[in-house]
């Protein structure tokens, strides 16, 4: 993807490989191609873990120039996330937000919210919707 | 040129010993003790953070020679930077912030004194974390440290209010990362990212004490 899309990315960060790519499957069933979507899980040794780098690329990779949107699984997978946000530059950083939801539902209903074309707000929205406040 | 007398903390220069010195003491720590980080993480957390700071201190070891080369601010900065990258848990951003932090306010702002960018930095640290001291996390070590060198305690005092600051974190509840959710059950337990620190810092102390520049 480069960015030409129409539609929000989506970036799924879990400590475990197994997990981030099994929601990324569950996210392309439901939306096929028309989402940018990435994943990221595990250390950079391909161990249990969370690793800034990986999520930059992945980042770069579901890159949307109407903004991505980002799920995590624990404490360290968000704060790594926050982490390559950063890097990506001023320009760009508020264009990605890590949302405050379960990483499967919430990735799988925001994808359904990106497919329509909803903004990066509403998407965001849409899946923390699921947590209680 | 630095100077290192007293005991007293030397004023932070270009020094190509002194980061090479400074990276070798806190690889050996780190190395020496990651059985023991681990073995604390397992009884409150996820058992990794020995790993974690070990493959952090390996990959800053590894680039001992070109952080030599670097001043001494872009060299702390980039060490940063580096155990983001490497470190693979939440200890890697914290980390990571703080020598970020103090790389660039030290590059920046000659007139500041060690204490207030070290001050400044833990603060970062506290942001990134969104912890508290008392939370039972590395702060509650970091904050002691800072409190000491704004004081100008002697490096042997400093290291010592490290160490046992770290075991005071046994007392504590654990309210950020996976040990806040054993509740009261983290009670009784070092927080392993508070023990990291103190070896650290300890670490430093200590080559800092010998250090006696060319």
């Amino acid at each position: 993807m480069k960015g030409n899309t129409a539609n929000v990315g989506i970036v799924i960060v879990s400590h475990s490989p197994l997990v981030a790519k099994g929601t990324a499957d569950m996210v392309r069933q439901m939306v096929g191609d028309t989402v940018p979507l990435s994943w990221c899980g595990g250390n950079s040794e391909g161990g249990l873990g969370t690793n800034a780098t990986g999520i930059l690329a992945a980042i770069e990779a579901a890159w949307s120039d109407h903004g991505v949107a980002v799920f995590v699984d624990l404490g360290g997978a968000e704060t790594n996330s926050e982490m390559a946000i950063e890097m990506l530059g001023e320009s760009r950083s508020g264009m990605v937000a890590i949302c405050n939801a379960p990483i499967v539902e919430g990735a799988v209903i925001a994808a359904a919210e990106a497919s329509g074309g909803a903004s990066l707000a509403k998407v965001v929205a849409t899946a923390e919707e699921l947590s209680p406040s | 040129m630095v100077k290192s007398h007293e005991g007293r903390l030397p004023s932070l220069q270009t020094d190509r010993e002194l980061v090479l010195g400074l990276i070798e003491a806190c690889h050996e720590a780190i190395v020496i003790h990651a059985d023991d980080l681990c073995e604390l993480d397992r009884a409150i957390g996820d058992g990794d953070h020995g790993t974690n700071m070990r493959r952090g201190c390996e990959a800053v070891y590894l680039d001992r020679e070109r952080l030599g080369s670097l001043p001494l601010p872009q060299a702390i900065e980039t060490i940063g930077m580096t155990l983001v990258m490497s470190v693979g848990g939440a200890s890697g951003p914290l980390y990571g912030t703080l020598l970020i932090e103090i790389g660039r306010r030290l590059g920046t702002r000659d007139e500041a004194d060690f204490a207030t960018i070290l001050g400044e930095a833990i603060d970062a640290v506290a942001r990134r974390g969104r912890a508290l001291a008392g939370d039972k996390t590395l702060l509650d070590v970091l904050y002691p440290v800072q409190t000491e060198m704004a004081r100008q305690s002697a490096l042997i005092n400093i290291a010592k209010r490290a160490e046992v600051s770290a075991r005071l974190t046994a007392e504590m509840k654990a309210m950020r990362g996976r040990a806040s959710f054993l509740g009261d059950r983290s009670i009784g337990h070092v927080d392993p990212g508070a023990s990291s620190c103190a070896l650290l810092t300890t670490a430093i102390c200590r080559y800092l004490r010998e250090y006696r520049p060319a």
